[in-house]
Parts: structure tokens; C-alpha cells; sequence
């Protein structure tokens, strides 16, 4: 377990304002004490000072996971962020889409939101913009509003029912 | 048939079916007159019935001899109309079972039975329609399994033993009396007359001995007889003394309800004998019904992420039957039935409830850890007891969770993610290293691998697949992970200083047996678990008897608290000290003294001082202590110290030599073993070692020190 190194903490909070703007100084500086990130086989974990102190006791083939994992570093050191990171991120999310009850069902089996499943899009969402539930809007909101109904709007990126189709890779 | 023999019932089968009904209306009127004439014997029977009734007891057995030949045939006829009237199924079921039991039997025909044919007949035409009459001629098909049964009566009749005529009897008095006297009575006696029956069945499964055995397993007997016979055997052995027969062994009928309960159940004798002494034989049966059915599914409510209240209310807009689980827990609720997949809500996506069997929530309850404690769970696949533990302590302190096994490490990372758990470290050790990775937790809760005894409706293949070895194999492993997890304790934690054991095993030798090591091995005692319902935990077992506080360990059963059968057990470390001189094993009394000089050798290495032989068992005491854990009482260590004074001062050289022989001899191993274990502690604990090592030295004057040395020299 090391800490992470400067690219790749820049490339994982690039990633991670897409979704939350600025707000990720809220993650670090925490009213029940400092959280950090860690990288445990290309993997980033988030967890407390305290946690952080233990689980160094721990030989790193042994220890399979600390506090959460927000995500992963792919082999092209691109930064995928997991669901598991959903908790942290709900709270600051910028840009929120409001999708009616079908379409959360059929996203939650890992489709695209389409505009028929549109309720209510955050204003100026640009677009590529990470939104929380986790998915990237495909077109601003200007755009949105033109388009028909059918055509992608947010493209799924992880979704809880990860959970359970992808048990396996979460460890 | 004894009907046959009737020449009425041949005028019966004369033209037409009308005629023939007619002519057996009238008939039966002529038979009812008949029957009051044969009433003599009813009214003798009578007589005797009334006798019986008069005495308490099932003696008067062998008045009935005259209706001896009274066969089963015509109960058989009979019954299926008579035994509308009267819900004596298990009288039928002993018919088909004389059946199948007794067609091996008799060639034996004699005039009795025709007369109670006879008497049958009677009672058929009264009973029965004019199929009866029809039945007589086509009765012929069935009459062979009749004439075996009625062969096997005749020869039991005949047979010196008075309980089959008897029980013939009272079928035979069954059929004639309810024409005729009182249903009440009737059915008064027919339940003795079952309860007869039930113990002649038994005994007609005893009589060919072996040979009857041999063709049972030939014959692939039905489910439905073994059935009965198990539970006509349970009755016999429950009331052995009334219900026996002669010059049966207890140990015989034991045999038969093993083997039937084997076959029944699909268990292996091992099992089925273990299961026999565990619990009384009409628990036995239930416990046995309640492996065959699932659980019903209980889910916990997170409440991390949500309330019990919010939860209830969305699973039931989903279409969920549920209910809170019992006055006992906050947090459970019971599944009925549901339209969608428990397993894959939004909801349960969302974290806000897992799936977890009822008695898996009783450990974190007993072990109650506290906020802002350290907590270790040993044995944490698939992480419902470590989760349950995060939320009680609402994320904050620390988890470790650990499992030996990485696959199923990967449902306690998902589940933990899924939960919401932020506060938990999971890592892949065998139990068994752990206080050397870490230690001092406030609590440790250990769900120790078992054999699985408990959850046997989860998993059939339990029955066949355990035997003595496996149970054996898994207490080993058991024991010494529950001292790894004593001492992975400490005890002098403000908050805590518990740990808490439990199987899903019912086994008295992976539960009870383990804690009572536990307690002779460590310094730690049993505390009640909090937990106000389920069984004590034994104190004594067939020959083994554990300590009395055992009684404060907890036992559930599927069939008496409705979830997977369990055992909990509280324990408190009372010092972070290890007992092991008085209390090893084997090897003990010269592997301490060799222990001692080497942990003296040890010691004194590191500490590189002028040693003192009589100082070393101080040290070797220590070291000792030092070897798992990481404080130390001062107060024994300090009467020890004196105590070895006193002894190094009366001690004659010899001794001494010996010890050091032993230590250059043999100690070696002790040496490496000691220097592994010792490493952690030993190091924290040198200063100390060495302030006393000081006083002591002040103590103990360099004279001595100078003669051990030259004895040392000499031995040499």
C-alpha cells in the first residue's frame, strides 16, 4: 500500500471533479478526521488516518481491502471510478439527472438513460459531464431538450447493480 | 374368506343384482339376528372389555384367544368403510405393513379363522354395500395378500405369545363391535388396541430377527411403513417399561430406530448415533422434520443507511410478505413469500438490508462492540457478522475482517461496499497467525469454522458426509483458533476485553468441548451472552464433563427457535498472561524446565547481563509469559521471583547442573520456537525484564552467582 503519486492524483481528481467540482477538498478534510487515498494493487482506497495506521500492520498479500475503494487504475493508467465510491460522491454531486422509475430500473441493469426517461436535468450540464448515479451526459442540456426521444442521453458508467453482476471485480 | 362359507351369501349370487340386494337386505337382517346369536361372543367380549376397562393396566391380553382367528382380511374389508367412521389410519397403515411384513409368513389356515370369516362376512354385508358381495367373489384378487396376512395372524395367533392374538383380537373385536356396541368404546379400545398393534409391529419386525432384516433390505420397504414403524418404535421406546416386549433388548429397538431413521432421513449412522445421544428421542424426530425444511428467510436492516420502518414499507410496495423477525432483535425482519428476487431490490442494491440468517445475529449481539472500539473478526466470509458489527458500531473504531479463504473474501468486499462499512480493514490470514500480525482488540469475534451440523437444510449433503474424523478434524482447528483469537484479546481494554465463539454446529465436541479447553488453556472465563432465549449449553456430556460456567453458552435448534441451529459462547480474558506451567500437556514437565533454561538463555542474550542461574527461572517465567503476549502482571511475576529465590537458595548444585545440561542439550528447539514468539513481546518487555532482572540481582548476591558459574563450568 503507497500513497499515490502526483499523476496519478491528478488524474483521479480530474476524474473525480467531473462529478463533484471542487468539493473534493470536503473529501480529505473530514469532521471525524483526515481521510486519504491509497493505492493497493492499482487500486485506490479511501479510508481514515486511523484505518490507515492498522492496516499497515497487514503484509501487502495479505490485505485484500482498506475503508472503501473508489476505483482503479486501468494498465494506461486511466482512472475508472468505481460504484463503490457512490456514498462519497452523492453528496457534492454537481450535476444531478432525475430519470423516472422505468428507466432507473433498465439503468440499474446497466443501459443508457434515454431521453424518454428523462425527468429533470441540472441546468447547464455540459456535456461529458459526470453525473452521479454514475453516468456521463452525452449532450448538454440545451441539447437534451432538442433531441428525440430515443437517443442516448446519459451514458451508463456504473451502476449499483454492479453489485451483483460484478461481484467478482470489485475486489 | 370366510365368506365363502356362507351359504347365504351363495343364495346371494343368484340372479339379478336387485334380487341379490334384496335378497341381502334381508340377509343382513338374518345376519344381524345371526350376529346378536354371535353376540355371545361380542357379549363375552363384552364382558371381557368391561373387565378390561375395570383394570388400569393392558393385561387382560389373553382373554381373547377365542376371536384369535379373526383376520386381517376382513379388517382390511372392513376398515376402508368402517375406518371412515374412525380416523384410525395408523390401523390401516399397520395392515398394509402386516401386509408386506408378513406375506413371508404361515401356510397355517385354520377353523377359528373361518369362523371369524364368518363373523366378517357379517360384518361386511352390514357394512359395506353390495360390492361387498361382489367383492367376496372378486375378492379372490385380493385375497392373497388377505390369506398371507391372515396366515401370519394364524401363525401369531397360534404362537405362545399373547400380544399378536391380542392385537388380532382387538382388530377382530374392532370389526364386531361396531355393528354392534358403542363407538366410544370401540374407539377406546382401539386406540389400546393400536397402541397393542403398534408394539405387535414391532415385535413382528423382531421375530424373523435377521432374516427379516435381510429381506427388508432386499425389498425396498416404502417410505410411508418406515415412517410408522419409526414412530411406533419412538412410542415403544418412550414408555419402554409398559410397551416392551418380552425378552427384547432397549439396545435392539435402538438399533431398529437408527437404522430406520438412516434410511428415512437419508442420514449416515454416524451422524444419526451422535444425533441419538444429543437429543431425546421425541426431540429427535422433530429435529429431524426441521432439517428437511428451509428456514424462512430473514434479512437485517442497515441501519447505516436506512430504518427498519422505511425498509418494511418499500420491500412491501414491492411486493413483499414480511414481518419484524421477534421482540428480540431491531433490526430483523422475516420474508414470507415475494414477488421479486430478495437478492436483487433496489433496495438491497442500495445496501439498506442483507441477507442474513436469524442466527447469525446472535453472535454480534452477544459480542455488542461498542463505538470507537477495535474489533477482529476472525472468520468473516461472506461479511454479514462483520457488517452487522460496522453498523452497531456506526462507522467509526476499526473492523479487521479476515478469512482464510480468498474466493469467499470477495463476497465480504462486496458486501462491505454494498453496506457502506468505511471503517474495515480485510485482510487473507489463517486464523491461527493472527495475534502475530496484530493484536490487543478490544473484541474478536470468531465464527469458527464446523462441520455444519446446524444448517443441515442448507446443505443435505452434512448427512452422508461427516464422520468421526471430520467432526474430530474440525474441533482441532476450532481449538487452536480460538486460542489464537484469546489471544488476540487484550484484556485490559477499557471497553472490553470479550470475545465471543460460535459454530452452526450442534456437536457437543465442536462447541462445548472446545470452550472447556479454551478455559483450562487461557486465563479467561465464560460470561453470560445477553442473548435471554435458547438452550444452555451442556455441562456434561456422556463421559465428558466440562466446567460448570458452560451453562452460561447457548444452543438453538431448527426445530425448537425456528432458525439454524447454533452455539454461542461469551468469554471474557481475564490477563493478558498465558497459563502454562501448571495447566501443558505432554511433554510438559521437562519441556518447561528445558522452556525455562532457554528462555533464560534467551533472555540473557539480548539482555547480555551477568546471569544468575537462580535468576533465570524469573526470567525464564517471563519469557514465557512474553511468548503471546504483551503485558504482564507484576504482582505473580514479583511471588514468583521470591518464590524461585527461596528455591535457587535451597537448591542443591545438582539440579542446577541437570538444567544446564538440558539446556545445552535439548533446548535448542525451545530456543528457535521461543525467539519466534518471543520476538514482539520480548522486545517491549526487555526493560522490564531488566529492571527486575536488577532488583533481583541485588538481591541475590554474587556469591551465589559465582558458585552457579562454577558450576556451570563444570558441567561443562
Amino acid at each position: 500500500m503507497r500513497p499515490l503519486t502526483d499523476e496519478e492524483t491528478k488524474t483521479m481528481f480530474e476524474k473525480l471533479s467531473k462529478y463533484i467540482g471542487e468539493n473534493i477538498k470536503l473529501l480529505i478534510d473530514r469532521p471525524d478526521g483526515t481521510y486519504c487515498f491509497r493505492l493497493h494493487n492499482d487500486r485506490v482506497y479511501y479510508m481514515s488516518e486511523k484505518i490507515l495506521k492498522l492496516a499497515t500492520n497487514i503484509s501487502r498479500d495479505k490485505l485484500v481491502s482498506v475503508g472503501t475503494c473508489f476505483g482503479k487504475f486501468t494498465k494506461t493508467q486511466k482512472f475508472r471510478l468505481h460504484i463503490t465510491a457512490l456514498d462519497f460522491l452523492a453528496p457534492y454531486a454537481k450535476f444531478k439527472v432525475w430519470v423516472k422509475p422505468g428507466s432507473e430500473q433498465s439503468f440499474l441493469y446497466g443501459n443508457h438513460i434515454t431521453k424518454s426517461g428523462l425527468g429533470r436535468i441540472t441546468e447547464n450540464t455540459a456535456q461529458y459531464q459526470g453525473v452521479v448515479g454514475f453516468g456521463v451526459a452525452a449532450k448538454t442540456t440545451q441539447e437534451c431538450r432538442k433531441v428525440d426521444p430515443m437517443s442516448i442521453v446519459v451514458f451508463h458508467q456504473a451502476d449499483i447493480g454492479e453489485y451483483i453482476r460484478s461481484e467478482d471485480t470489485l475486489t | 374368506m370366510g365368506r365363502k362359507l356362507d351359504s347365504t351369501t351363495k343364495v346371494k349370487r343368484g340372479p339379478g343384482r336387485k334380487a341379490r340386494k334384496q335378497k341381502g337386505a334381508e340377509t343382513e337382517l338374518a345376519k344381524f339376528l345371526v350376529n346378536d346369536d354371535e353376540p355371545k361372543k361380542l357379549s363375552s367380549r363384552a364382558k371381557k372389555r368391561a373387565i378390561k376397562r375395570a383394570q388400569v393396566s393392558k393385561v387382560p391380553k389373553q382373554e381373547e384367544k377365542p376371536k384369535k382367528g379373526f383376520s386381517d382380511e376382513n379388517n382390511k374389508w372392513l376398515k376402508p368403510a368402517q375406518r371412515k367412521r374412525k380416523i384410525e389410519q395408523s390401523e390401516e397403515e399397520e395392515d398394509s405393513d402386516s401386509q408386506w411384513e408378513e406375506d413371508d409368513d404361515d401356510d397355517e389356515e385354520g377353523l377359528v379363522q373361518q369362523q371369524m370369516e364368518e363373523e366378517d362376512d357379517d360384518d361386511e354385508d352390514m357394512v359395506d354395500d353390495y360390492g361387498a358381495e361382489e367383492q367376496d367373489s372378486d375378492g379372490e384378487e385380493l385375497l392373497p395378500i388377505e390369506k398371507a396376512a391372515r396366515k401370519q395372524k394364524k401363525q401369531t395367533s397360534l404362537k405362545p405369545e399373547s400380544d399378536e392374538e391380542e392385537d388380532d383380537d382387538d382388530d377382530d373385536e374392532d370389526d364386531d363391535e361396531k355393528g354392534d356396541l358403542d363407538e366410544d368404546d370401540d374407539e377406546e379400545e382401539e386406540e389400546d388396541d393400536t397402541v397393542q398393534a403398534n408394539i405387535d409391529e414391532t415385535e413382528q419386525f423382531k421375530l424373523p430377527g435377521a432374516a427379516d432384516r435381510a429381506k427388508e433390505g432386499l425389498l425396498p420397504m416404502d417410505l410411508q411403513t418406515i415412517h410408522q414403524r419409526i414412530k411406533d418404535n419412538v412410542d415403544v421406546l418412550s414408555h419402554f417399561s409398559e410397551k416392551r416386549e418380552e425378552g427384547k433388548e432397549r439396545s435392539e429397538y435402538i438399533s431398529l430406530l437408527c437404522s430406520d431413521l438412516c434410511t428415512y432421513y437419508s442420514y449416515n449412522e454416524f451422524l444419526i448415533s451422535k444425533l441419538m445421544d444429543l437429543f431425546p428421542l421425541s426431540e429427535l424426530v422433530d429435529f429431524l422434520e426441521a432439517n428437511e425444511i428451509q428456514r424462512p428467510v430473514t434479512i437485517r436492516t442497515n441501519t447505516l443507511k436506512t430504518r427498519r420502518r422505511d425498509l418494511a414499507q418499500a420491500l412491501i410496495n414491492r411486493g413483499v410478505n414480511l414481518d419484524p423477525l421477534g421482540k428480540w432483535t431491531k433490526v430483523g425482519l422475516v420474508i414470507y413469500d415475494s414477488s421479486v428476487p430478495i437478492g436483487a431490490t433496489p433496495e438491497y442494491l442500495a445496501g439498506q438490508y442483507m441477507l442474513q440468517g436469524a442466527s447469525s445475529f446472535l453472535p454480534v449481539m452477544a459480542l455488542s462492540p461498542q463505538e470507537g472500539e477495535s474489533v477482529l473478526d476472525m472468520s468473516a466470509a461472506p461479511g454479514g457478522k462483520t457488517t452487522y458489527m460496522a453498523q452497531l458500531m456506526r462507522n467509526t473504531g476499526m473492523i479487521v475482517a479476515n478469512d482464510a479463504s480468498a474466493d469467499r473474501l470477495k463476497s465480504v468486499v462486496g458486501n462491505i461496499h454494498r453496506l457502506g462499512v468505511t471503517n474495515a480493514v480485510i485482510c487473507n490470514y489463517d486464523g491461527r497467525q493472527f495475534p502475530k500480525v496484530m493484536g490487543g482488540f478490544d473484541r474478536v469475534l470468531l465464527d469458527a469454522p464446523c462441520s455444519g451440523t446446524g444448517v443441515i437444510s442448507k446443505d443435505p449433503g452434512v448427512k452422508t458426509g461427516k464422520d468421526e474424523a471430520d467432526i474430530l478434524r474440525s474441533a482441532h482447528l476450532q481449538k487452536e483458533l480460538l486460542l489464537s483469537a484469546i489471544d488476540s484479546v487484550n484484556a485490559d481494554s477499557p471497553t472490553g476485553g470479550y470475545l465471543v465463539y460460535c459454530t452452526c454446529s450442534i456437536m457437543v465436541e465442536e462447541n462445548e468441548w472446545v470452550v472447556d479447553y479454551a478455559l483450562k488453556k487461557r486465563n479467561v472465563k465464560l460470561v453470560p451472552t445477553g442473548l435471554d432465549f435458547g438452550k444452555e449449553g451442556f455441562t456434561r456430556f456422556k463421559e465428558r464433563r466440562f466446567h460448570p460456567t458452560l451453562k452460561l453458552s447457548r444452543r438453538f435448534y431448527p426445530h425448537s427457535h425456528n432458525m439454524d441451529g447454533f452455539f454461542v459462547a461469551k468469554l471474557k480474558k481475564l490477563s493478558n498472561t498465558v497459563p502454562t506451567t501448571p495447566k501443558e500437556t505432554e511433554n510438559e514437565a521437562e519441556s518447561t524446565n528445558m522452556q525455562t533454561a532457554a528462555s533464560s538463555e534467551q533472555i540473557q542474550k539480548p539482555e547480555s547481563k551477568r546471569q544468575k542461574p537462580a535468576s533465570t527461572p524469573e526470567k525464564s517465567n517471563m519469557g514465557k509469559k512474553q511468548k503471546l503476549e504483551k503485558k504482564k502482571s507484576d504482582g505473580p511475576k514479583k511471588a514468583k521471583i521470591a518464590k524461585l529465590d527461596g528455591e535457587a537458595s535451597k537448591k542443591s548444585e545438582k539440579p542446577k547442573k541437570q538444567k544446564v545440561k538440558e539446556l545445552n542439550g535439548d533446548s535448542t528447539k525451545e530456543v528457535g520456537k521461543e525467539k519466534k514468539k518471543g520476538s514482539q513481546s520480548e522486545k517491549k518487555n526487555k526493560n522490564k525484564t531488566k529492571k527486575l532482572v536488577n532488583k533481583n540481582k541485588k538481591r541475590m548476591g554474587k556469591n551465589r552467582f559465582r558458585k552457579l558459574k562454577s558450576m556451570l563450568g563444570k558441567a561443562k
